[in-house]
């Protein structure tokens, strides 16, 4: 199963205007919410996970990626939700804490099993490793473009 | 005797996920017998007692842990992947 399987069209925001990392979050993770994928407190869960544990990488391109995710008992049931952000949002670097990293890109990932779906990370991974696909990505006007894009 | 390696991360269940799987398919090739410990940061400490011999992690280390670390990002970002597979390997042949 790839990430097209766990991504549903009413989850994905195209150029959204956020300030903050915190904005992205409760954003994306409203909308998870909202489509009955992950729990009332998933959103505050994520923003705390984020605080001590961040999620921003550093692609080494023109963009970046941030993977905001939590312990599985937020989660019903596995999806993933996307947004390519208008500006850039500062999220923090994964394994060094303290560096900043300006991200265009966050896929929140809600899973409901740990060491599993394997398929579906790696092709997450996937695609945080190819340039090509994450301009495509970040160049899609519509979702139903970026979908086309996604592998 | 199979080498163990102790994949850590926030969760426990993202990325280093991925990472176990890309270390034990990069030892498969290179012929090492490898056993991937997939645990959050907050266990590393009881895996390192049950004998551990590299950690490989996306998380921030907090303290020393008394064997190598190598950071695992790179399987994520694709960011200089070949030469963390490379010094896996390297630590683990020793």
């Amino acid at each position: 199963m790839k990430i097209k399987d766990f991504l549903s069209q009413e989850a994905v925001i195209i150029g959204l205007e956020a300030d903050s990392s915190e904005e992205v979050i409760r954003v994306l993770g409203g909308k998870l919410r909202d489509l009955g994928y992950v729990k009332e407190d998933f959103v505050e869960a994520a923003l705390e996970r984020e605080r001590n544990m961040p999620t921003g990488l550093p692609l080494g391109g023109e963009y970046n990626a941030a993977i905001p995710h939590v312990d599985i008992e937020y989660v019903h049931k596995s999806a993933l939700g996307l947004a390519t952000l208008k500006e850039p949002v500062v999220f923090y670097n994964m394994v060094e804490n303290d560096k900043e990293v300006p991200c265009q890109l966050v896929i929140m990932l809600a899973l409901d099993q740990p060491k599993a779906q394997i398929e579906m990370l790696q092709s997450t991974a996937g695609l945080l490793q190819s340039p090509e696909v994450i301009e495509r990505i970040m160049k899609a006007g519509s979702v139903a473009d970026l979908f086309e894009a996604l592998p | 005797m199979a080498k163990t390696v102790i994949v850590s991360c926030g969760t426990a269940i993202a990325t280093s996920t991925v990472a176990a799987k890309a270390i034990e398919e990069a030892c498969k090739q290179a012929g090492i017998q490898v056993v991937t410990k997939q645990c959050k940061a907050a266990e590393i400490q009881g895996y390192i007692n049950q004998g551990a011999d590299l950690i490989v992690t996306t998380t921030q280390m907090r303290f020393d842990p008394g064997i190598p670390v190598i950071n695992g990002l790179p399987f994520l970002t694709g960011v200089g992947k070949d030469k963390v597979i490379e010094d896996i390997l390297e630590v683990l042949r020793d």
